[in-house]
């Protein structure tokens, strides 16, 4: 039934670039967002190269100040619009969400196709600001710097923001509507995969989340064309209500970016130990109460920002509760490898190096939600290496370990083993080199976005960039052995893994419409216990 | 190891070893959590590794809400310790000591400036006398600053249009960087300053050496009178305005009921947008000085304001009269 030659599926059923630009089919639209997505990932990945080789040496001996602040600012405007808040939603969860619920597409297929085209549109204009000019607000556009200061091209660039923010809505909206309506016969919610879990509660996230950041971004250019006097004090305006309405979704948004991540952790960990998640019922409630709760602590990054001592203490409390949800996730993990069959293949491997980025960049965020230790290290290097821990390391060990793991399902092809796990490997000593580092920074005092440094931060300087380097050739290896993969891997079958899911049931690429035969569901999710051939056994209790 | 670069920042302020102290505990629990979970990991995938191709896992049977919710509370009873320890700093640190001597700080694209109790004024640099309590309040005359003194653990936004404060207490003598640590511009990486830490008897020696710009307060009863504030704001002037001797720091009424402390963001507001909040029993009349007068001018103005006591000790002054009398 899979894979065979001469099978239609969603690759080859139809041809030209015409059907892809105007496709409809949720597999496809996962296919073009791998591409838009892939091509900023490297576009910001050069310039973080660029940003670590300038750092190497304490004199601005690269670039100018101007030249080094815009590109730190386009490094994460490209990194976190456009590669981090969507990549794991929009790739897999597009990709997936249907299939794991055994429904034929997405319940909005032509809105799913103009998320695409907003996302691409946004992309572009933001690109085209960086080839005008650039902007030096920081990604952050904190006012009144970014709305009386700033040079370059600030309106183009928070245009393209505004229109890739409609993208994110319209995708956590499709989402949404899909997961309620769409479900096979026989998936309750509880027997739902908890990737599925987590994309619900991130999509919750993105609708309610996304509109404040816009109207916000909106605001900075209507201060900055009229002088409308919301944030500019000169007019009555207060330059702090700009970092309440930018946190309120730009906190949440880190839970966008780390709980897809962690939906695809549960469904690794499962995998590659045969094995039941433990505790299911208490992961899929912490991606809600992580999701609820998230809204509630943007605060902190404000305790020394000049509002009340109060709603600092407030916050930080509120902080404190999303530590808990936050490892009760990976006591779960750690739980479900007990008694496993554990097999480390490579996507096992990047399940394992997000274990322990995330305990880094969890724990850390412990240390900046108490109070007294942010008063020393917020905005500090400190500060750069947890956020990298948490935003890029825990989601792209995530979106990586998912993307081996689901590249025979999404291709129809097996990549090379032995290349894989070295790149597994090379990623993360490349990344901890990297990033470790700057914490040491960090509470040595180096402050964040500085184009030159005192000469006694440079060993750590030169450290964090030596790692930068490794790190560039870790994420170089998958995109030749994945390229090499579709023209000379051998063919996957419909499981590779002998694992549990309904995307494993169908053949490998899948047919259009997910299915020969529409599935009837009819077991627990990871009932490994039923032994491999998972369709027809029912399962006890 | 590293002579350049060592692990730890110097300790030079009574807020550095306190933050330390909590950091250090946050470190070790932490230090002490992912050795446990690595460790298990580790061993898990050890003794758990995958024999047979067809081998599925072995269930978990029985009861797990027990391990479910001990793994949730223990790390909920820890980071409340943490939560208290660190707000109890915090809070701390946002009340100055009533000893504390008070400086000016203004956050300026790229530079730093200071100006001292008497009036002395610097920039780039910062003198000040070791084991003395320093209280700083701050503004900026652009965009969002912020100071930072790594030595001292120390750290608080500047703003425009607002006074934010500050306190430390240096412990050691020494030089000590000064940051900028809110991204503010180009030269962001240049705002960097010295914090020069000095015996109470040098920073006497240092205080009369070199030209002085002459007294804050002095100067600020000559605003006073250039500004014309005199002609409202004195006894003798008729009762068009309150007259501000003694009123700082009190609670003052106003028309529309409310009460504010008269602090330097009251005064300030009063001095932009006199409008806003206008004193029980009075019109609002007075015209606005925003842009024609600089921030430095406004404390200069608070400073003397700040120094106006009471006329009459036995009576209450009249502005704080409404608020002490008919608060309803």
């Amino acid at each position: 039934m899979s894979g065979d030659p001469g099978e239609t599926n969603y690759l080859n059923a139809s041809h030209g670039i015409g059907s892809w630009l105007l496709t409809r089919d949720h597999k496809r639209i996962g296919i073009l967002y791998l591409l838009g997505i892939s091509v900023f990932f490297v576009l910001g990945g050069l310039m973080a190269v660029l940003i670590r080789a300038e750092l190497a040496t304490p004199q601005g001996d690269l670039f100018s100040s101007d030249v080094y602040n815009r590109l730190f600012t386009m490094h994460g405007i490209l990194m976190i619009f456009f590669f981090l808040i969507p990549s794991i939603p929009a790739v897999l969860g597009n990709f997936l969400l249907p299939i794991m619920i055994g429904a034929k597409d997405l319940a909005f297929p032509r809105i799913n196709l103009l998320s695409w085209y907003l996302y691409m549109i946004g992309g572009v204009m933001t690109f085209v600001s960086l080839l005008t000019g650039g902007i030096d607000t920081g990604w952050t556009f904190y006012t009144p710097m970014s709305t009386n200061f700033a040079q370059g091209q600030v309106i183009v660039t928070a245009v393209g923001i505004f229109i890739a923010g409609f993208s994110s809505i319209l995708t956590g909206l499709n989402f949404i509507v899909t997961i309620h309506r769409m479900r096979a016969p026989g998936l309750t919610w509880f027997r739902l995969p908890l990737f599925v879990w987590a994309h619900y509660a991130t999509s919750i996230i993105q609708i309610l989340g996304t509109p404040v950041v816009a109207i916000a971004i909106l605001l900075v250019g209507a201060e900055r064309l009229f002088h409308i006097g919301v944030f500019d004090p000169k007019y009555g305006g207060d330059p702090l209500l700009f970092q309440h309405l930018f946190w309120f979704y730009s906190h949440p948004a880190v839970y966008i970016m780390i709980l897809p991540s962690m939906g695809v952790m549960s469904e690794l960990v499962t995998a590659f130990s045969r094995k039941r998640v433990f505790g299911y019922h208490f992961i899929a409630f912490s991606s809600l109460f992580i999701a609820v709760i998230g809204f509630l602590v943007w605060g902190h990054h404000m305790y020394i920002s000049g509002q009340s001592v109060v709603a600092g203490a407030i916050f930080s409390f509120l902080t404190m509760l999303v530590a808990i949800p936050s490892a009760v996730k990976v006591f779960n993990w750690t739980a479900t490898l007990y008694k496993g069959s554990i097999s480390l293949q490579t996507p096992m491997l990047y399940a394992l190096g997000f274990i322990g980025v995330f305990l880094i960049g969890g724990l850390t965020g412990v240390m900046l939600g108490t109070l007294g230790i942010d008063i020393h290290v917020h905005d500090t290097y400190f500060i750069v290496a947890h956020f990298h821990y948490v935003m890029v390391g825990s989601a792209i060990m995530g979106y990586l370990g998912g993307l081996h793991f689901w590249w025979p399902k999404i291709t129809g092809r097996m990549y090379n083993e032995f290349w894989s796990k070295i790149s597994a490997l090379v990623i993360f000593i490349g990344f901890n080199t990297t990033f470790f580092p700057q914490f040491i920074l960090g509470y040595l005092g180096m402050p964040r976005r500085y184009h030159m440094y005192p000469a006694e931060f440079q060993t750590w300087n030169v450290l964090s960039s030596a790692g930068a380097t490794i790190l560039g050739f870790g994420y170089l290896l998958p995109v030749i052995y994945l390229l090499w993969s579709l023209k000379f891997g051998a063919k996957a079958p419909a499981n590779p893994w002998g694992a549990k899911g309904l995307e494993w049931e169908t053949s490998s690429p899948p047919p259009v419409l997910n299915f020969d035969t529409p599935p009837v569901v009819t077991e627990e999710a990871y009932a490994y216990e039923t032994s491999t051939p998972a369709k027809e056994v029912t399962v006890g209790v | 190891m590293l002579p350049n670069s060592p692990v730890f920042p110097p300790v030079s302020s009574t807020l550095a070893s306190k933050v330390d102290a909590i950091f250090f505990f946050t470190l070790g629990v932490s230090v002490l959590f992912s050795v446990l979970i690595v460790a298990t990991i580790v061993a898990f995938l050890v003794k758990y590794r995958r024999r047979h191709a067809a081998e599925p896992g072995q269930e978990i049977t029985g009861n797990t809400l027990i391990l479910e919710l001990t793994w949730s509370i223990i790390p909920l009873g820890l980071v409340m310790v943490s939560f208290f320890w660190g707000a109890s700093i915090f809070f701390e640190q946002s009340r100055p000591p009533s000893d504390a001597w008070s400086f000016h700080v203004y956050g300026k694209q790229w530079m730093w400036k200071v100006e001292h109790p008497e009036g002395k004024r610097e920039i780039n640099e910062f003198h000040v006398p070791v084991n003395q309590a320093v209280k700083l309040t701050m503004t900026s005359e652009d965009v969002i600053h912020n100071f930072s003194v790594p030595a001292f653990r120390l750290k608080m936004d500047v703003l425009p249009g607002r006074y934010t404060t500050a306190w430390f207490k240096a412990t050691k003598t020494g030089t000590y960087h000064i940051f900028c640590d809110q991204y503010c511009g180009v030269d962001h990486s240049k705002m960097v300053g010295k914090i020069h830490v000095m015996e109470p008897q040098d920073y006497q020696k240092w205080l009369v050496g070199g030209a002085s710009a002459g007294g804050t307060v002095a100067s600020g009863e000559e605003l006073f009178v250039a500004k014309a504030c005199n002609t409202c704001h004195r006894p003798d002037s008729s009762a068009r305005a309150p007259v501000l001797d003694g009123v700082f720091g009190k609670q003052v009424a106003l028309v529309d009921g409310r009460t504010v402390v008269a602090d330097e963001s009251y005064v300030r507001e009063s001095i932009l947008s006199p409008a806003t909040k206008v004193v029980q029993g009075y019109q609002p009349i007075m015209p606005t000085f925003k842009d024609q007068i600089s921030e430095e001018e406004i404390v200069q103005l608070i400073r003397y304001i700040k120094e106006l006591k009471p006329a009459g000790a036995a009576t209450a002054p009249a502005a704080a009269a409404p608020a002490a009398g008919g608060k309803s």
